[in-house]
């Protein structure tokens, strides 16, 4: 945190509802789009967190679902394309006392900015990453994504995609999130309450939320059909089995796959010198004597 | 009559060792007896092996660059022989392994003197031949071998059998000197003992960012920026600050537009190829008014170049690199001195115009070392900014991108002010929100470049755009950067032969000094731009800003100018006028 500061007193302790998180600007997004539900979810889970507005900063890249600060009333980053992790990560770093949200597509987190994610989750920065998984570039209007399924016509893809889509729960678990789960828009309960954990899990956390797009790829009859939760008695600290069931291709399961404890970047990089020291450039000099 | 000011190249294949830091060893121990020395440096791309060469300019007085050529040539081998014979000044000395060099007859004087056969024979410590080395140096040059033996001692402190050896070797050589007819003039007098510091401009940049405020620093490791990251990751800790090694340059400047967004002064170091990938970010720290600091060590290119090498290739990619119009700051520091002053104002720049500041540095000035003047913290202290805050404003009233007349609007600090608001990248309203019509596209531009000319106003004065030489010029330099002793020489040498001629040394680039320059060119009758790249990069700034049609002086290749190119240049111009 900045030299000396200290973290604005809050004027009273009157509850904060869901509507104090609205920024008031209607989002853009497309009539049945499923990032109403996750915003929806994001509100939720900050009023039941009772978290303060200037206290919570929501980072997003570019895409539909990376709008999404403009209508929180909380701090936020709206940056270029695929940047948002690393954003995020400079914001945390300066003030570990704030809670940062990253939010954003399957373009912006598994495509562009794809090399960005297993830093973010091998470092355990407490980050709490939510991308909405439409499987199309919807802002571009219906190219193909990194998890669009294979044979999947688009217009970027006319003769079908040949690529295997990404499994980003996977890619999460092999690259050491500590918080890894899945949700649905169209269960924005659930979802509130994975991002609830999410954001009270101290490290990094991933949400994978299936997201459709209502406009370019609608795949609300497919995930009603796929979806299921995990197994009542999932034992969410077992990496090995929590890879095991991201690797299904059967059903598209939901719930907290996997959580661990391990010590956060910030706190840790804060730490290493325990002892501040003013700056003086007449001491610091010496050294160059 | 001896020379007290003269220049010592050593040369080897680093597979043997010691090149480097035998020539580091001796100017150490000779700024500690206070002697000014202002060094050089290649390093082949090569990890181990390959050519390298060290080069210290010596003197009882202020030395400003790094010469002409070189009096003293050390060669540990036959290719350092080869490879630098040609710069030795007639009249110099060449000092060689007598078992792996053969030198021709030639122009200057030689000693010969089978150091790796000591090492190994005499002294059975073949690690010492550089130290050995050190102690002929010495002998034959008059520095005392009592600052050396100090450096000996410090330098193996912990491990007692090494400095014995050590020292050992160092006495051999100093010994070994009395066997050797001098029939050189090269003597050091005695230096007068003042305390001065030897610091590169790498470590110069580090110092001012870290006084500055500077507190969270994130970098991808590149040749030749890489120690600033290294020196920030031990030292930020300290200072209550935090240090990131990034995935790339695209995550190192974003965290470090994150940082600040939360309140940080922050800063990234680059070199060229890094500074390319950062540019889409660039324009984001413009766009949505974060301040940052960008350092760009500038080395040859493009592509990966030639990594080791220098060059001020990347002007262009500073003034004018990204999508779209947006307003940055340059900066160009002209010496290691002058690293300290130009950054702390690049970030006094940074925070007050909340905006992008590039430190245009190059390979040479980062990796030199100079013997540099206690700096004075009260002259620095002004530059030191804070950026404005929504102080005293109601949270409902806050307009995070206020358009007023200087550009700057007041910038909430999440967690500290009470005052949310969306930073963008987008084009907005003065609320921060989305706005893309032509009327606000127009209003916000016009407000982020209000700043850019508010900064021209604050620095268009002496103090950063330093006039030197004649009132009334037949020829005026106008140079940037690294270039500023080599152009500085040439014009005392120039001046000295009685030709009228002046040197103007911009630490500004953008936005240009216009007063000064202008009333700088008017006072002289032709006007050239000396500069390490091939396009003529300021020249064209320059003629753009300014409409002048400079002369050009040009040099690539990955060295700097000496001040008798220059200087050949100078006479060229005035002697065909």
């Amino acid at each position: 945190m900045p030299d000396g500061a200290k973290l604005a007193p809050v004027a009273e302790a009157e509850a904060l509802t869901l509507k104090d998180y609205k920024s008031g600007d209607k989002p853009i997004w497309c009539p049945g789009c499923g990032d109403f539900g996750v915003l929806s979810a994001t509100y939720k889970a900050l009023a039941t967190l009772q978290l303060q507005r200037h206290e919570v900063v929501v980072v997003a890249g570019i895409g539909c679902s990376s709008r999404t600060p403009y209508f929180m009333s909380t701090f936020g980053f709206h940056g270029v394309h695929g940047r948002s992790l690393p954003i995020a990560t400079g914001v945390k770093l300066a003030n570990p006392d704030l809670t940062v949200l990253v939010m954003g597509g399957d373009g912006d987190l598994m495509a562009i900015g794809a090399g960005h994610f297993p830093h973010a989750a091998a470092r355990n920065i407490d980050l709490t990453c939510v991308m909405m998984d439409n499987q199309t570039y919807g802002l571009t209007k219906a190219q193909s994504s990194p998890t669009s399924f294979i044979g999947h016509k688009s217009k970027s893809t006319p003769y079908g995609v040949i690529t295997k889509p990404m499994n980003a729960v996977l890619f999460a678990l092999s690259n050491g999130a500590t918080f890894v789960a899945r949700g649905y828009s169209a269960r924005p309960n659930e979802l509130t309450q994975l991002m609830v954990q999410g954001i009270q899990h101290k490290g990094f956390s991933f949400v994978h939320v299936q997201s459709p797009c209502a406009e370019f790829f609608n795949t609300y009859d497919y995930y009603d059909e796929h979806v299921t939760d995990l197994p009542e008695d999932w034992d969410r600290h077992d990496l090995k089995t929590a890879i095991a069931m991201a690797l299904t291709e059967e059903k598209v399961h939901l719930g907290v796959f996997y959580q661990e404890e391990r010590p956060v970047f910030e706190r840790t990089s804060w730490e290493f010198e325990p002892e501040r020291q003013q700056f003086d450039l007449e001491t610091y000099l010496k050294r160059f004597s | 009559m001896p020379r007290d000011d003269f220049i010592i190249r050593i040369g080897g294949d680093t597979a043997i060792g010691g090149v480097i830091s035998t020539g580091e060893n001796f100017t150490l121990a000779a700024a500690r007896l206070g002697f000014h020395t202002f060094t050089f440096r290649t390093y082949p791309a090569e990890i181990k092996g390959g050519h390298a060469w060290f080069q210290v300019r010596i003197s009882n007085r202020s030395v400003v660059s790094l010469g002409d050529g070189c009096d003293i040539l050390i060669a540990f081998d036959q290719e350092a022989y080869e490879l630098h014979r040609g710069d030795l000044n007639d009249g110099g000395v060449l000092i060689y392994d007598s078992d792996l060099v053969q030198p021709e007859d030639g122009r200057f004087i030689r000693y010969g003197v089978p150091f790796q056969k000591i090492a190994r024979q005499e002294l059975d410590f073949v690690r010492g031949t550089n130290v050995l080395i050190l102690g002929v140096m010495a002998g034959l040059f008059g520095l005392a071998p009592a600052s050396l033996e100090e450096m000996v001692r410090s330098r193996y402190k912990r491990r007692a059998e090494l400095v014995e050896k050590n020292l050992e070797a160092l006495n051999y050589g100093y010994q070994y000197t009395k066997k050797i007819q001098k029939q050189d003039k090269f003597w050091l007098g005695t230096a007068d003992h003042v305390a001065r510091l030897i610091m590169s401009g790498n470590d110069a940049i580090t110092a001012g960012a870290l006084y500055a405020g500077c507190r969270y620093f994130a970098g991808y490791p590149i040749t030749p920026a890489s120690d600033i990251l290294e020196t920030m990751a031990i030292q930020l800790p300290r200072f209550g600050g935090v240090c990131l090694q990034a995935e790339d340059e695209m995550a190192a400047l974003a965290s470090v537009i994150g940082a600040s967004y939360a309140g940080m002064k922050a800063m990234t170091a680059t070199s060229g190829p890094g500074f390319s990938l950062m540019t889409e970010l660039l324009g984001l720290s413009s766009m949505a008014e974060v301040p940052v600091v960008i350092v760009d060590a500038q080395r040859s290119g493009p592509s990966t170049g030639m990594p080791t090498k220098l060059e001020q290739g990347d002007l262009f990619q500073a003034l004018y690199g990204g999508h779209g119009d947006f307003p940055r700051i340059v900066v160009a520091p002209g010496s290691v001195q002058n690293c300290f002053r130009v950054t702390v104002l690049a970030f006094g720049l940074a925070e007050k115009y909340q905006c992008p500041v590039i430190i245009l540095s190059d390979q040479s000035l980062s990796h030199r070392t100079e013997t540099v003047e206690k700096v004075d913290t009260e002259r620095l202290s002004g530059l030191v900014m804070q950026r404005l805050r929504p102080n005293g404003v109601e949270p409902g009233e806050y307009l995070r991108y206020q358009l007023n007349d200087n550009g700057v609007s007041p910038m909430a600090v999440p967690g500290l002010d009470t005052h949310p608001y969306v930073a963008t990248g987008l084009e907005h309203d003065e609320r921060g929100h989305p706005r893309l019509s032509p009327t606000t596209h127009e209003a916000m531009t016009a407000k982020r470049f209000a700043k850019l000319e508010a900064a021209r106003m604050e620095i268009d004065n002496e103090e950063l755009a330093p006039r030197y030489g004649e009132e009334k010029a037949d020829l005026g330099i106008i140079g940037w950067g690294a270039t500023q002793g080599s152009i500085r020489e040439a014009v005392d040498r120039a001046l000295g032969k009685g030709y009228r001629v002046a040197a103007m040394h911009p630490r500004v680039l953008n936005p240009l000094p216009e007063e000064r320059l202008r009333e700088f060119i008017g006072s002289c009758k032709q006007v050239l731009v000396p500069e390490v790249n091939y396009q003529g990069q300021f020249a064209h700034h320059l003629a753009a800003t300014l409409g002048v049609r400079p002369l050009r002086l040009n040099k690539i290749g990955g060295l700097p100018f000496t001040p008798g190119e220059v200087f050949a240049k100078i006479e060229e111009v005035l002697n065909h006028a």
